[in-house]
């Protein structure tokens, strides 16, 4: 099959980016003269600019989409507001997860769902299987481009080239009508590096003029950034990611996503499977861990304990801003527990690492 | 890309500097650049004996884990032990920041090495 490029493929080439196949699609993964700790580095301290047109858009509609909506996820959806968004994992029958979304909810009567890009087909295939009377569901990925621009100074970049006053969108929600440098977008207050930051929503053919006049609005303060430190930024901050953290196999409880689990809510596709694991206890979790010993831990790693397999890593690195070897496990239930010493197998050698809490990168994302 | 003329090369981006019996092995700026940023650096025991084709060292960039396999047999003299401390210097100077010193068991086996100009093609059909 052919790869598939998004709008702002020409910008990748010009700003000489290392482009890469990522799940069907050419994307950058770094740029050159900056590279992975760079641009990671800039997002933290100052700004960086994303593309991220390859995220797949769903619409619902219709009188009962909130009812529908609220059968598909996890979370409480009748709790948002109009112009607000939520987060929510979205379940299969037996609890594992088939994607994590955002929900824009322009009213009870129309949302928008962002979700992963290499789930967007399989996500819409879920949705029409499980649609009922009422409703219009369409899968709107090729009517947007998307770029996200993260870090301390996203804001004070941004309101140069926007007509509205960007402060007045708070944390997870959004404007609908904001023109970005003369272009109409969606804008919300929303991210996946642990920062500050917006992601913004237009139509294809406005998508190259918008990235040029955010990154002359920034000069210095801000740059293009690839694949790779989106992964490396997403992780430092725990954020999760679909095919690591969670998966078809995983549970949001498992994977420690029990906050946007709402068990009280009407029936959900799932709810009995989680509501039982909730009941019986957890067979395995995730934690967070620190390598002691020396090596990098990396996803799919075996974890053990006096040499027997108690689970395996979803993500680890050394991340790049705190400079620590860490990384995520899903391990048995009965080691999950703070200062436990377990292996992580690198390269048939047991190293050293210890369960911590709190080792992770602070979210400096606004709140409400 | 730099490419010094007095050193020998792998098709697999390694360089070699060979110093009477013994020779220092390193990677080059092709390899580390396609590597990007490194972070970790593996390096063997020293005296460990080792033939062609075998892993000498794993390197790790942030997002990859790379082996570097021994061009040439011979027994491990020195790992340069600063890189674990400062494993960025092999982005930063590939060729002066060698990884081993081994001892040269078999000289034919050099035979086999690229020159400058023939391993700068094979970075030029690459890219």
């Amino acid at each position: 099959m052919a790869l598939k490029r998004t709008p702002l493929y020409p910008m990748h080439v010009k700003y000489k980016g290392k482009i890469i196949d990522f799940g069907g699609w050419e994307l950058p993964v770094q740029y050159e003269g900056m590279g992975i700790i760079k641009e990671h580095q800039m997002v933290r301290e100052k700004a960086g600019l994303f593309d991220v047109s390859h995220m797949g858009e769903i619409t619902i509609k219709g009188p009962k989409a909130e009812d529908f909506i609220q059968k598909l996820v996890t979370n409480n959806i009748k709790t948002i507001s109009e112009s607000q968004i939520m987060y929510s994992p979205m379940c299969y029958p037996d609890g594992g997860v088939v994607d994590d979304l955002l929900i824009y909810k322009y009213s009870t009567i129309d949302y928008l769902l962002v979700v992963n890009a290499s789930n967007a087909d399989k996500d819409f295939a879920w949705i029409k299987e499980n649609v009922i009377d009422g409703i219009e569901i369409a899968n709107v990925s090729d009517q947007f481009a998307q770029l996200a621009i993260q870090g301390p100074m996203a804001q004070e970049i941004l309101q140069k080239i926007a007509d509205v006053d960007l402060s007045t969108i708070k944390f997870f929600w959004f404007n609908p009508t904001v023109k970005i440098a003369g272009a109409e977008c969606i804008v919300s207050r929303t991210g996946y590096t642990g920062e500050d930051g917006f992601e913004i929503y237009l139509k294809p053919d406005k998508a190259i003029n918008v990235w040029e006049a955010i990154l002359t609005a920034g000069g210095d303060n801000i740059s293009p950034i690839g694949l790779g430190a989106r992964d490396s930024l997403r992780f430092e901050a725990k954020l999760p990611l679909y095919g690591q953290e969670i998966d078809k196999d995983i549970t949001p409880l498992e994977a420690k996503l029990g906050f946007f689990v709402k068990l009280d809510n009407d029936d959900f596709i799932g709810k009995s499977v989680l509501v039982k694991q909730k009941e019986d206890g957890l067979a395995r979790v995730q934690v967070e861990f620190e390598l002691v010993g020396k090596g990098i831990p990396r996803p799919h790693y075996e974890v053990q304990k006096d040499g027997v397999n108690i689970g395996v890593v979803t993500t680890g690195m050394q991340a790049p801003f705190l400079k620590k070897n860490i990384g995520l496990a899903l391990i048995k239930k009965e080691y999950a527990n703070p200062e436990e010493e377990i292996d992580i197998i690198i390269r048939n050698k047991p190293v050293k690492a210890v369960v911590s809490k709190g080792i992770f990168y602070k979210k400096n994302t606004k709140k409400k | 890309m730099n490419i010094p003329k007095e050193l020998l090369y792998t098709n697999d981006h390694e360089w070699l500097k060979v110093d009477g019996d013994k020779a220092y092995i390193g990677i080059t700026d092709y390899a580390q650049h396609s590597m990007g940023d490194i972070v970790f650096v593996e390096l063997p025991e020293v005296d460990t004996e080792i033939a062609v084709g075998e892993s000498l060292v794993v390197i790790e960039s942030v997002k990859a884990v790379s082996s570097v396999f021994s061009p040439i047999s011979g027994t491990i003299l020195e790992a340069n032990e600063e890189l674990e401390e400062s494993p960025e210097s092999l982005n930063e100077d590939p060729y002066t920041n060698y990884i081993v010193a081994i001892t040269i068991s078999n000289k034919e086996e050099l035979k086999e090495l690229l020159s400058a100009d023939e391993y700068e093609k094979i970075c030029k059909e690459e890219e």
